[in-house]
């Protein structure tokens, strides 16, 4: 899978699980960039894009990205 | 009211307008964090009609708020308050606990939880929900646990009994049972050490739903929302097989194979009734013949006097449920409606959404563990009168008649976008029309067996015309659920068979069928139908159906001229036929 169509499955999870439809991720968005985007919502974000892509972060990986490019990287690896 | 809500939808409800709601303050003390659940709960709040205020206290203290008489939990009132003390905390406390002390560490910390309990009703006057220890094996011992009062494992155990006895002493406190919970789930689906590890939170995102609504429904119980009435359906719930068509003697109940399931539900109901919940039957059947289940067959656990209403007709359950409110006197909030079918359980659903109507497995021996998991009947107290209850309704019940009239039904009807697909007979469903011939005993005009080589010899035989009729709606797909067979005979057209599965009556099917026969009268030119009913012992259901549909009894038949014919009103729209359906 291609990074782009990673990053749009992304986005509808953002929006979904944050509960705005205004939402646009980039590589570069961080949680500071989105107001609903807290260490809270971030476990709802982390689990929901487990499940979509039928894979595990481990403690240290989630605790490790620094922004959504990041997390592209790391599911792409998985995914191959 | 909605038992599998994800936590992301129970969020979603967080900025639902909460303005007019009545108010219930909660105060949530945990060691671990709490933030989740504290949405989880709110949300679930929203569905009952509560704005569930929550006061969370700070992190790790639940020490401090209840024994420091200053503290800000005493500054303020609340309903309830919500202790949620973790397994792991436990485990820390229990591993820093000196050996010799270990022995003795079920009276100590049973002996603090006392201490925090007794304070709080002196301190506080509210109702306590505490929430006991979820399962936690730290595999020290094995099974040799159960052996030594040095391993963690028996000691949760012993302290989980120890509370149990705390709330049977003290009536305002009341345990949330988050040990059977998790035993249900699986540690595996209720824990997630990433999330642990890197948040502190106990407790699965996927997991956290469930416990909400467990408090949510002991807050309802406690205020008084809570079931009292449970309403079965009968074929293919309460037993395996449908009593008119298969005879109550060729029911599933009992000791062999699926039957088991079935009894093992009904040794449960018996349970429930025993507990005071009132257990009611609504089917779509003759009542002598549901009837004759429960007097004749010898495996039936549940007896006519469980029952409290028994109401077995052809009326919609709607009307039904109706029927058995007005005879309890309940609100229909209080009732739990059991039906093994998508298309009653949504059309109460659609027509009731304040009856509880929990979504089934699709298997039959999924039934009891799921209805055993969603803990329907939760109270805050029970009492003798209970068990007395069903005998006063049975009275009751003896009074009053059935009413009728549900003005919503065509709204219903129209929402569900049905469609059917008609196809003549192929090879593809040739086998199952020759089924429905050979077993269709209700809906079934004049009961002529056909096999299959009789059913092809019908399909390439010109005279005859063949219809069968599939069923979809937005609740998903029916398959073949009528038939259809017609004979030229000279200037007529004879209806030879007229078969329909009786769970989808009341649908407009008939009337939709009707209008098929008719379309084909027209296409093949002729202008007269007759229709003919052979009445047996099980078709008492389609007696008037020829009237009913506008055929008129002269010359010695039922006749309907097509000319003649305007309509019958339905809401079923014809699906574009599949061609590969038509080959063969």
């Amino acid at each position: 899978m291609e990074k782009t169509e990673i990053l749009a499955s992304m986005n509808k999870i953002w929006r979904d699980e944050l509960d705005n439809e205004a939402i646009t991720i980039t590589e570069s968005s961080t949680a500071n960039d989105i107001e609903e985007w807290d260490s809270l919502s971030n476990i709802q974000l982390v689990v929901a894009t487990e499940k979509l892509f039928k894979i595990r972060f481990n403690s240290a990986e989630i605790a490790q990205f620094k922004n959504v490019g990041e997390m592209i990287d790391c599911i792409k690896a998985k995914i191959g | 009211m909605n038992q599998d809500l994800s936590f992301t939808q129970l969020k979603k409800n967080l900025k639902k307008d909460f303005s007019s709601l009545p108010v219930l303050k909660i105060a949530l003390l945990g060691d671990t964090p709490t933030q989740l659940l504290n949405q989880a709960i709110r949300g679930y709040g929203y569905l009952l009609g509560w704005n569930i205020e929550i006061w969370e206290a700070d992190f790790d203290q639940i020490d401090r708020q209840i024994l420091d008489p200053e503290s800000e939990l005493y500054k303020q009132s609340f309903d309830f308050i919500l202790l949620f003390p973790s397994a792991q905390k436990l485990l820390t406390k229990f591993y820093k606990t000196k050996k010799e002390k270990k022995a003795v560490f079920v009276q100590s910390h049973t002996a603090y939880l006392q201490l925090l309990i007794n304070t709080l009703f002196d301190g506080a006057h509210c109702k306590i929900l505490f929430m006991n220890y979820a399962p936690y094996d730290d595999g020290v011992f094995g099974s040799f646990a159960a052996k030594t009062r040095l391993s963690f494992t028996s000691n949760l155990r012993a302290i989980n009994v120890a509370l149990d006895n705390l709330s049977a002493e003290k009536k305002d406190l009341f345990i949330i049972d988050v040990n059977a919970l998790q035993s249900k789930a699986g540690s595996k689906a209720s824990v997630s050490s990433t999330v642990y590890i890197n948040n502190g939170f106990v407790f699965h995102l996927d997991f956290l739903p469930r416990i909400a609504l467990e408090i949510c429904q002991v807050i309802g119980a406690v205020n008084g929302k809570f079931h009292k009435c449970l309403i079965f359906d009968l074929d293919n719930t309460i037993w395996g097989g449908i009593v008119g068509d298969d005879g109550w003697q060729n029911l599933q109940i009992g000791d062999l194979g699926i039957g088991k399931a079935f009894t093992q539900m009904q040794l449960w109901a018996r349970q429930l009734s025993m507990r005071g919940i009132i257990l009611c039957i609504c089917s779509k059947n003759n009542e002598d013949n549901a009837k004759q289940v429960f007097e004749l067959h010898p495996d039936m656990i549940l007896q006519l006097s469980d029952i409290a209403v028994f109401v077995a007709n052809w009326e919609t359950k709607v009307q039904n449920i109706h029927h058995i409110q007005s005879v309890l006197n309940i609100g229909f909030d209080s009732m739990v409606f059991i039906d093994d079918n998508p298309f009653e359980r949504n059309m109460v659903r659609a027509a009731l959404p304040q009856i509880c109507v929990p979504e089934m497995p699709a298997e039959p021996e999924e039934y009891l563990p799921f209805l055993e998991s969603l803990h329907l009947f939760e109270t805050a107290s029970i009492s003798e009168e209970d068990e007395n209850r069903t005998r006063l309704y049975q009275e009751e019940a003896k009074r009053s008649t059935l009413q009728t009239a549900f003005a919503n039904e065509d709204e219903f009807l129209q929402s569900l976008e049905m469609k059917v697909e008609i196809s003549s007979f192929t090879k593809y469903n040739i086998p199952r029309v020759a089924q429905l011939t050979q077993r269709s005993n209700q809906f079934n005009l004049r009961t002529i067996r056909y096999t299959e080589i009789d059913i092809e010899k019908i399909s390439i035989n010109e005279n005859y015309i063949s219809m069968a009729f599939s069923l979809e709606d937005i609740y998903g797909d029916y398959g073949l659920i009528s038939t259809v067979i017609l004979k030229k005979e000279k200037e007529n057209l004879f209806i030879d068979t007229w078969i329909m599965s009786c769970r989808v009556l009341k649908r407009g099917m008939e009337q939709f069928v009707t209008e098929q026969i008719v379309a084909q009268a027209k296409k093949a030119g002729i202008e007269k139908i007759i229709g003919e009913y052979l009445p047996t012992q099980k078709n008492g259901i389609v007696k008037n159906l020829l009237s009913e549909m506008q055929f008129v009894y002269k010359e010695n038949c039922w006749q309907l001229t097509v000319s003649e014919f305007t309509g019958i009103k339905n809401y079923i729209r014809l699906k574009e036929k599949n061609p590969q359906a038509e080959n063969g």
